[in-house]
């Protein structure tokens, strides 16, 4: 058959075919080379998956559909440094599964909000968004203080992340091997044995939501908000470093 | 213009023909689109001849755009990226240049020099004013008021919780601060915590009743109550504890203002004593640099000046 313009536009089949072949060979070229050039993903100290509780808030920020509304991406323009801090890494993001970056800034970038504020604001904020910033056109959340946090599949959720590559241990090979790179104390937060345990002792060791006495979707979701960002310490590196990885 | 083709020369077609005399043109694509479409491809070349564009193993063609920059004391040249290029601008953009040269100055001046200086001060207000937006007004409110009375305090009043000189609001927004007041909702009784808000409201001159005031009084300077240990005897507070000055009937935690009648404001600060004050101000020295907070000590000090 001869491959003409015509034979190929009155035979759907290989018109289909073609078009396969055709779209696919662009997303091949930019996705497959990410897999093994590299020099793109940076080399820093500190990034961990996240603890069963800052997971569990995850989940709600993402059930919430906040995304919807704050990326979590800082680009590496003058305005965006000024503004919310360091442009935000590969590396920041390697453990997020789902990846939070967006585009979509109804609000603000949320990529390095963790300790800016106080949890106290955050509850309030969260709950109530005008009552602290009255031009906010963020919804209300109350029922994050109301409902009462479902930790009861935290070890389910850590194994599937497991599958998709977020280093939590379920062997005690692996266990170890996460007391040498995260540390003694944060392994034991990383052990999917341990993940309920870990999750209660998290929710009491700071008054996330400003009851103690309830763990609350509440403390998770601004147990998440507090750690988003601070992970990499940038006063160890100098810039011209990361841009060795472009 | 398949008219036009008609007229001339017979027009091709796909050789289909559906119901009979439903036929299917294939003209020749528009010129417009067709050099259009020539063009793109013009523009990929010149992309990849001067980007970092195809995949080369476990590397890529970096291109021959390039970007220099300043890296530790060196000059450096490095293919176009976005990164370097932000390194650049933070260096030698125009922009930057131009604050920095006002920062630099700043930084060096003390705050007697700034303030006696309209150029650095109208600098200092305009940088002043970004900062505070981005970084403060969420709690203290756009302009330094804030949504309500009670969470975060105001900074457009001349009363200071924690210190009104410039040094004592440079440690205040360095290291954060802790309003703390225990709640004596638990050790004293209503009857003992009603005493206690009339007599501080008498402190500004409130309208209260007179001897359960005296009553309050004895408490608030006494072991029981131990108010005076934070607020002072007299209760014009204690700037080391943050402790409130409680005789200016200036109201940071208890909202007495919202309040239309005597009962209401004695409730106010009955609630206030009863369930103790935690307010915590998170500290920026890893967020802002010491030239930022320098400013924006100075910029808080002028909004309550
Ligand atoms: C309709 C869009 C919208 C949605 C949905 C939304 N937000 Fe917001 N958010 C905003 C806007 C606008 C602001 C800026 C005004 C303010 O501070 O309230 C904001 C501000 C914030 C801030 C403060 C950021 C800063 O640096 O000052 C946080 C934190 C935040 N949102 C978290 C959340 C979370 C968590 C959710 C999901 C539970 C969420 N938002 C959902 C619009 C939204
Ligand atoms: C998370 C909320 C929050 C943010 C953000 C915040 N503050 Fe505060 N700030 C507070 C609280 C709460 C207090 C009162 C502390 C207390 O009760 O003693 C306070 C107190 C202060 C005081 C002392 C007031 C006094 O009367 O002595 C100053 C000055 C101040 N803040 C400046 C700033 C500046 C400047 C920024 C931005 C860089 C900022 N704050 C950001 C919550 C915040
Ligand atoms: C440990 C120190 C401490 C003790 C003891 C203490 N206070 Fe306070 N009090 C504070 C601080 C600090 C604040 C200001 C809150 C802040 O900075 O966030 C405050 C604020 C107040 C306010 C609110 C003032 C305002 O402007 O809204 C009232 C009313 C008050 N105290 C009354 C009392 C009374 C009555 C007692 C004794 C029963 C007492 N306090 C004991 C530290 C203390």
């Amino acid at each position: 058959m001869k491959l003409s313009h015509e034979s190929i536009e009155v035979n759907a089949g290989l018109m289909i075919v073609l078009t396969l072949i055709a779209i696919s060979i662009g997303g091949l070229v930019e996705i497959v080379p990410l897999y093994y050039i590299q020099d793109t993903i940076e080399k820093v100290d500190g990034v961990r998956p996240y603890t069963p509780l800052e997971q569990r808030g995850r989940d709600i920020y993402i059930r919430e559909g906040c995304y919807t509304c704050h990326s979590q991406m800082i680009r590496p323009f003058r305005d965006e440094h000024m503004r919310y801090g360091h442009y935000s890494l590969a590396a920041e993001s390697k453990y997020d599964h789902p990846f939070q970056w967006g585009s979509k800034r109804t609000g603000p970038d949320l990529a390095r909000v963790g300790r800016k504020y106080s949890n106290a604001w955050h509850t309030q904020h969260l709950a109530n968004p005008r009552s602290v910033v009255p031009e906010s056109i963020m919804p209300n959340y109350p029922w994050l203080l109301e409902h009462e946090l479902d930790y009861s599949d935290i070890a389910d959720r850590m194994r599937a992340l497991k599958v998709v590559g977020v280093p939590y241990s379920d062997t005690e090979e692996e266990y170890l091997a996460n007391v040498d790179e995260f540390g003694p104390a944060m392994a034991e937060l990383l052990d999917i044995h341990r993940a309920e345990e870990s999750l209660l002792a998290q929710a009491q060791s700071e008054d996330w939501d400003g009851d103690r006495t309830r763990l609350t979707e509440m403390d998770a979701l601004v147990a998440y908000l507090q750690v988003l960002g601070t992970m990499v310490d940038f006063s160890k590196y100098d810039e011209g470093y990361f841009a060795e990885f472009r | 213009m398949a008219e036009q083709h008609q007229q001339g020369k017979a027009v091709q077609t796909t050789g289909h023909a559906w119901d009979g005399d439903l036929q299917e043109f294939n003209n020749p694509l528009p010129r417009w689109w067709l050099w259009s479409f020539y063009a793109t491809a013009v523009f990929a070349l010149i992309y990849w001849i001067w980007y970092p564009a195809w995949p080369i193993a476990d590397s890529f063609t970096k291109g021959i755009g390039s970007v220099t920059f300043e890296r530790n004391g060196e000059e450096v040249t490095t293919h176009w990226n976005t990164r370097a290029e932000l390194i650049e601008e933070m260096q030698r953009g125009s922009e930057t240049l131009k604050q920095q040269a006002y920062l630099e100055k700043v930084a060096a001046a003390s705050y007697d020099e700034i303030v006696n200086d309209a150029d650095m001060m109208a600098f200092t207000r305009s940088l002043g004013k970004v900062l505070f937006a981005d970084n403060c007004a969420a709690c203290h409110g756009v302009g330094g008021m804030p949504a309500q009375i009670g969470q975060f305090p105001n900074l457009i009043d001349d009363a200071w919780l924690w210190g009104g000189e410039f040094e004592q609001i440079q440690q205040t927004i360095v290291g954060g601060r802790n309003g703390f007041m225990p709640a004596f909702g638990e050790v004293l009784d209503d009857r003992q915590v009603d005493q206690l808000a009339h007599y501080v409201l008498s402190l500004s001159g409130g309208n209260v009743d007179a001897d359960k005031a005296a009553a309050g009084r004895i408490l608030f300077q006494g072991q029981e109550g131990g108010c005076h240990y934070c607020h002072t005897a007299s209760g014009k507070g204690l700037e080391s504890q943050g402790a409130a000055n409680l005789t200016d009937a200036i109201w940071t935690v208890a909202d007495v203002p919202g309040a239309t009648d005597d009962r209401g404001r004695i409730d106010a600060v009955r609630k206030v004593i009863a369930n103790g004050v935690q307010r915590q101000m998170p500290g920026w020295s890893e967020r802002l640099d010491p030239t930022q907070i320098k400013l924006l000590s100075i910029y808080v000090q002028s909004l309550g000046g």
